[in-house]
């Protein structure tokens, strides 16, 4: 048009130049394709190499190497009175016992020195072990017994190949003598990997064999079973107040307003009023249970309150006239009728709004749930700990042995909350309603 | 009784009063025959002896604990002997926090001294009292409501309206929590930061630039006097942000892109939950996947193309930040694309434009203002995020723009200061809560836009 002196182009030529922008626009069209695919297989890999960083990392965890030793329960050690008193049985030195057995299996080990780095294979909880054994049994004592015991940290470490025997002596935790002992009582089929009981059933421990995630889990599900008792009624009546009964007006405004900027503070905020309000203002105990299932509740609640004003929703209004047509009060067609077909999308985002709360870990740093709680808790106001902060814990920890404790603790929270997800997924495909 | 045992009494009075209340209501009438002579259902009648069982009772236990401990450590405090009573405010609270370790019986009574333990003694007796008092008011409110009302109860006692009064107050008392929380997050995080501000000027805090919040403990120590000026933190906290959101901007937002308008269903189908599985992992997680793989490996990656990467460096907390972030990203793009009208691509493909000139030029235009609501909510979210901080950036306060060296966060100040005991009234312990209110209003107001922002653009095509 605006070249009217110049030449018209022939079509042929016309032809050439929008083939030629042609292969261009398509090769941008392929590109950008690519980059969206590109993104989502990044996404993808991200995701699979942290399960696999975690999963390679945790799953030794679940093992530990155990010494089997034919303990010899020596009457001259444990009661030298025989008279069999608990508090002689209690006080005795166990730890001459496994001595006794090291030595037996290796007797040309002579020396003080040579005989304490061979007492440092069997981790220091091998006399605890026998002490309870015998204190619940006396009438072992005096016989020969054949026991597994747990190994030491770094015997562990050895035998799932986190040491590497060609290091220098001086470089890695365990002497070249100990190295000597290791093959021979593997050879023998003495020295094995066995199942970690003491991992799944035991509490924290400074010692990384001796550490168990037990006391967590068990913090954990005080804590999520309060949440739950106290985040469920709340949020299922707030939404039904909002949703059945609430006038439009400047406070309900105000309400939802509040819930959905609630949805969007960040959780250590939250843990900041639990330091400032729940243990500061109203003197509840710092570590608790009870004060970190207050905070989670605060916390879940709008996930909650969303989820179920949305299930509330997706309610047809026929069914709430036809209740009320019957002659049904207000209350009546809500608690007979628009509740139990809400319940199950309120159940999902509960779910949902759990797994999340379990998940959750800066806010019960701020009120105290860091502490080192060997005693697996009893009750809400015991001091306990939760399983994120136990991860957190761990990987705080100097020992190597704590970074295969850490991804165990990992797997076993992140197997929790698949569980709690897949049922909230089933759920929601079991009880869809398309009306 | 313990306050655990009374509300099981007290439930199971309410159950039984419930029970009066629905057989006093069918005998008036002279049984089930009779009902149709009542205002309301029997159940209401129960309902309504059972909540005046339960509700004065309640909300008298609910007062009573809350005022019962500070009356009884009063009265403790009297009696104990007059060297102790007159100790300074701080030591008083040792000596009854000794006593309050021996109630619980988190301390063996060897361990503390005579006076503690008969203080400890007299509070168990007071307890004991209060809890003995309290059980009979509870006991004679909830069996005198049932009484009283079961004397009320006529046929023409219009039980429903009043039972269904209440559970809409209930209800109501429900919905006012969130209203709370907000207003308990404000007071008491603004109340600690206003008692930092009168020790610490605000303009030293916020325009500050060298931030050392250990106090001296002795006099002469040198060189903790205490300096809080935050500006390294934010400096620290906008670097790791801007890090996170350079990777989950572009990846999250190609994922929607090619989720919503070029992949297949089938493929969407599985693809779609299981990038939100990255929403899904705990942050603990991600901080922990950064200590312990991404930092180091950075690390040497530097070493190897002559660079010194710090191992706690801003790059490896900002990534593994970024990868949490992606699904807050591809998902809000996602919906805000597929909200996007089918006659605008109609319009676009008629105009002869290929899919990815019609997604540049006119979709991605028509979602934007959605787009980049969503990704204030994610910057509001990589702000405000604490684990993987926590975990995998430094503690010192660098005020640098470079992203191979350490910084430190808000969010790393606030558990660092407030992390193990603290007192309540030293500048450093205050200072986390003023960090904290700083971070409620900037992600409030992040979000506050970015709601408005997205609210503003749905309108456009409802």
């Amino acid at each position: 048009m605006s070249n009217t002196n110049k030449a018209r182009r022939t079509p042929a030529e016309t032809q050439a130049i929008v083939e030629r922008s042609l292969r261009r626009r398509y090769w941008a069209e392929r590109r950008f394709r690519m980059y969206g695919f590109a993104a989502v297989t990044a996404g993808m890999a991200f995701l699979v190499y942290l399960f696999f960083v975690i999963f390679s990392n945790g799953i030794g965890a679940f093992q530990q190497t155990q010494v089997r030793l034919s303990i010899y329960y020596d009457p001259q050690v444990i009661d030298p009175s025989g008279n069999r008193n608990p508090d002689d049985l209690q006080a005795a030195d166990y730890q001459a016992l496994i001595r006794a057995a090291l030595k037996a299996k290796f007797p040309e080990v002579e020396g003080r020195a040579a005989t304490r780095e061979l007492t440092r294979l069997v981790s220091g909880s091998g006399a605890f072990d026998l002490q309870k054994r015998v204190t619940a049994d006396p009438s072992v004592i005096d016989t020969t017994e054949v026991r597994w015991l747990l190994a030491s940290d770094a015997v562990d470490l050895f035998m799932k190949g986190h040491i590497d025997r060609k290091l220098p002596e001086a470089e890695r935790p365990i002497g070249d003598s100990q190295v000597g002992w290791i093959d021979k009582l593997r050879d023998e089929g003495a020295l094995a990997l066995k199942f970690n009981k003491t991992f799944v059933t035991g509490g924290d421990s400074r010692e990384p064999e001796n550490a168990g995630i037990w006391g967590a889990v068990v913090g954990s599900f005080y804590m999520l079973l309060l949440t739950l008792l106290l985040s469920f009624p709340i949020g299922v009546a707030t939404a039904i107040y909002l949703e059945e009964f609430a006038r439009r007006n400047r406070w309900t405004d105000l309400i939802e307003v509040n819930i959905n900027n609630l949805a969007a503070v960040p959780s250590i905020v939250f843990g900041l009023l639990g330091l400032a309000v729940f243990i500061g203002f109203f003197g509840l105990p710092r570590s608790a249970p009870l004060v970190g299932a207050m905070v989670l509740t605060l916390l879940t609640l709008p996930t909650i309150i969303i989820a179920s004003r949305a299930a509330l929703k997706a309610v047809p209004p026929s069914i709430r006239e036809a209740a009320l047509g019957m002659g049904a009060s207000k209350i009546q067609t809500v608690a007979h009728h628009v509740l139990p077909l809400a319940m199950p999308g309120m159940l999902t985002g509960t779910i949902i709004g759990m797994a999340r709360a379990l998940g959750e870990s800066a806010p019960l740093l701020m009120i105290g749930m860091v502490a080192f709680i060997v005693d697996i808790p009893n009750g809400v106001t015991d001091a306990a700990t939760a399983l994120p902060v136990q991860v957190y814990l761990w990987s705080d920890s100097p020992e190597r042995g704590f970074v295969e404790k850490t991804s165990g603790a990992i797997i076993v929270l992140l197997a929790f909350l698949v569980v709690m997800n897949t049922t909230a997924v089933i759920l929601r495909k079991r009880f869809e309603r398309r009306w | 009784m313990t306050p655990a045992a009374l509300l099981v009494a007290l439930t199971l009075l309410s159950v039984g009063a419930f029970w009066i209340g629905k057989s006093r209501s069918l005998a008036l009438v002279g049984g089930s025959r009779g009902v149709r002579n009542l205002h309301s259902l029997p159940g209401h009648y129960g309902l309504m002896t059972a909540l005046w069982c339960a509700l004065p009772a309640l909300a008298v236990i609910a007062v009573w604990l809350m005022a019962q401990d500070a009356i009884i450590v009063r009265l403790v405090t009297d009696q104990l002997p007059e060297t102790v009573r007159n100790l300074s405010e701080n030591d008083l609270s040792l000596v009854l926090n000794d006593m309050r370790n021996l109630v619980a019986g988190n301390v063996p009574a060897t361990s503390v001294s005579a006076a503690v333990q008969a203080a400890s003694a007299e509070y168990i007796h007071l307890r004991g009292i209060s809890r003995m008092a309290l059980t009979v008011l509870v006991a004679v409110l909830a069996v005198g409501g049932v009484i009283m009302i079961r004397a009320r109860i006529t046929p023409q006692l219009r039980a429903r309206n009043g039972v269904e009064r209440v559970t809409e107050w209930l209800l109501l008392g429900c919905s006012t929590i969130a209203v709370f929380t907000t207003i308990g997050i404000v007071a008491s995080v603004a109340f600690e930061a206003f008692r930092f501000f009168a020790i610490i000027s605000p303009i030293d805090f916020l325009f500050g630039t060298s931030w050392s919040p250990q106090m001296a403990i002795r006099a002469d120590q040198v060189g903790s006097s205490g300096s809080f000026g935050a500006v390294p933190l934010f400096a620290g906290t906008a670097l790791i942000s801007f890090i996170a959101m350079s990777i989950a901007v572009p990846i999250g937002l190609f994922s929607a892109i090619y989720l919503a308008e070029y992949a297949h269903p089938n493929f969407r189908t599985w693809a779609k939950p299981l990038l939100e599985v990255l929403a899904g992992v705990p942050t603990v997680v991600y901080g922990f996947f950064a200590a312990l793989t991404i930092g180091p490996a950075l690390r040497g990656w530097g070493e190897g193309i002559g660079l010194n990467v710090a191992s706690e460096s801003a790059l490896a907390a900002g990534f593994v930040m970024g990868i949490m972030i992606i699904p807050f990203v591809s998902s809000l793009a996602d919906d805000m694309i597929s909200a996007v009208p089918q006659s605008l691509r109609d319009g676009a493909y008629a105009l002869g434009a290929t899919r990815s000139e019609t997604i540049k030029q006119v979709v991605l235009r028509a979602a934007l203002p959605g787009i980049v609501g969503g990704v204030l909510l994610a910057v509001s979210r990589a702000i405000g995020e604490t684990m993987i901080v926590v975990m995998a950036a430094g503690l010192a306060a660098n005020l640098t723009a470079n992203p191979l060296e350490a910084v430190t966060t808000v969010t790393v100040q606030i558990v660092t200061l407030l992390v193990g005991d603290q007192e309540f009234d030293s500048p450093k312990t205050l200072a986390a809560f003023a960090l904290g209110l700083v971070l409620f209003l900037v992600t409030l107001a992040l979000n506050v836009l970015a709601l408005h922002i997205v609210r503003k653009y749905r309108e456009q095509y409802e």
